[in-house]
């Protein structure tokens, strides 16, 4: 068995220090907060720390939350040597998230960052070719956004609400 | 003169002549040897498959050859979400096909969109939207029962056709407008 949740939040911020924004332990999932800026850092030292062995990146996910104005990514990491796993969130502003690529730490993260390119907008520098996945190339907005509308037609097919 | 008496003298070979119009016998064969699309887009496609597996064997009633290329084929089964992203595609198969041909709508996605009808902003609201339907099987999926009911249904419109009729099934206009809802 692998390192407890708090163990690993500990090496974590051990490293981060102030980097780490908030610790959530007490959440029925634990998890971690940390500044944008840090991300892949942070990547390459879970991947690489011989405690932590991050050896896989299970998902990126994103949440839109209009009311804080910010765009959550989150990353779920896992351990297949050590069988433990991780949790880390980041905040980007609504208006321009933009954020540091992984793809280079984790090949999965390439096909995952397109997909919340894809359905939040967010932007991953670096990213090899960060082009829609899901919708189709010429489709307008990011439909996982809170405030985005459904196009009347697309194609000349109409979007017939009911 | 022209009566089938007088062009078969032969007794016995008059037993063995069977008179009838055109239409019928080519509709005939037409509906006996339905060959659909090999085409699918999501899980109605199971059911389809389901359909022309041993269990139900859709082989029994005259179809289920299911081609690889529209251009041989006379039947689409359009079985599963037709997102917007699919949409073109499906349109193009369907030019593809020789006339005439034959549409089934299967499942609540295709019909309708589905639960995609309110939120899903990826899902055609209908694929007849794209292409004429000719019958619509409800359900999510439908049951294999339910298809080759839709194919009896498909059967009966083929042994309507009339080979002199210029207007028949022509293809109708790139999208055209639903009924009102």
């Amino acid at each position: 068995m692998g390192l407890g949740r708090d163990e690993i939040h500990s090496i974590v911020k051990e490293r981060f220090k102030d980097a780490v924004l908030e610790d959530h332990l007490e959440a029925a999932e634990p998890y971690i907060v940390v500044r944008p800026d840090v991300i892949e850092d942070l990547a390459y030292f879970c991947r690489d720390d011989e405690r932590l062995q991050f050896d896989l990146l299970s998902c990126i996910s994103g949440v839109d939350y209009p009311p804080r104005n910010v765009i959550e990514v989150i990353y779920c990491l896992d351990s297949t040597s050590q069988n433990h796993w991780l949790i880390v969130k980041v905040a980007l502003p609504r208006d321009n998230p933009r954020l540091r690529t992984v793809e280079n730490v984790w090949r999965t993260a390439d096909w995952h960052e397109r997909e919340t390119f894809d359905l939040l907008g967010v932007i991953f520098e670096g990213h090899h070719n960060l082009v829609r996945i899901l919708c189709a190339e010429d489709w307008e907005g990011h439909p996982l956004r809170r405030d985005y509308v459904m196009p009347e037609t697309y194609r000349g097919i109409k979007n017939v609400v009911y | 003169m022209n009566s089938p008496e007088n062009l078969t003298p032969d007794p016995l070979l008059k037993n063995l002549i069977f008179m009838n119009s055109v239409d019928y016998l080519i509709n005939l064969t037409r509906a006996n040897s339905v060959w659909p699309l090999t085409f699918g887009l999501a899980c109605c496609a199971i059911e389809m498959m389901a359909t022309g597996a041993s269990k139900y064997d859709i082989d029994r009633f005259g179809s289920g050859p299911f081609r690889a290329t529209p251009r041989q084929s006379d039947l689409m089964i359009v079985a599963g979400t037709v997102t917007h992203k699919m949409a073109p595609r499906v349109k193009r198969l369907y030019d593809q096909m020789p006339e005439p041909k034959y549409v089934i709508a299967m499942g609540g996605c295709v019909i309708r969109g589905g639960p995609y009808v309110k939120y899903g902003y990826h899902v055609v609201k209908g694929v007849d939207l794209i292409v004429p339907v000719d019958v619509y099987v409800p359900g999510c999926p439908p049951r294999p029962e339910a298809l080759l009911e839709a194919l009896f249904k498909i059967q009966k419109l083929m042994k309507r056709e009339k080979i002199l009729d210029k207007t028949r099934r022509t293809t109708k206009p790139e999208v055209y407008a639903p009924q009102s809802v």
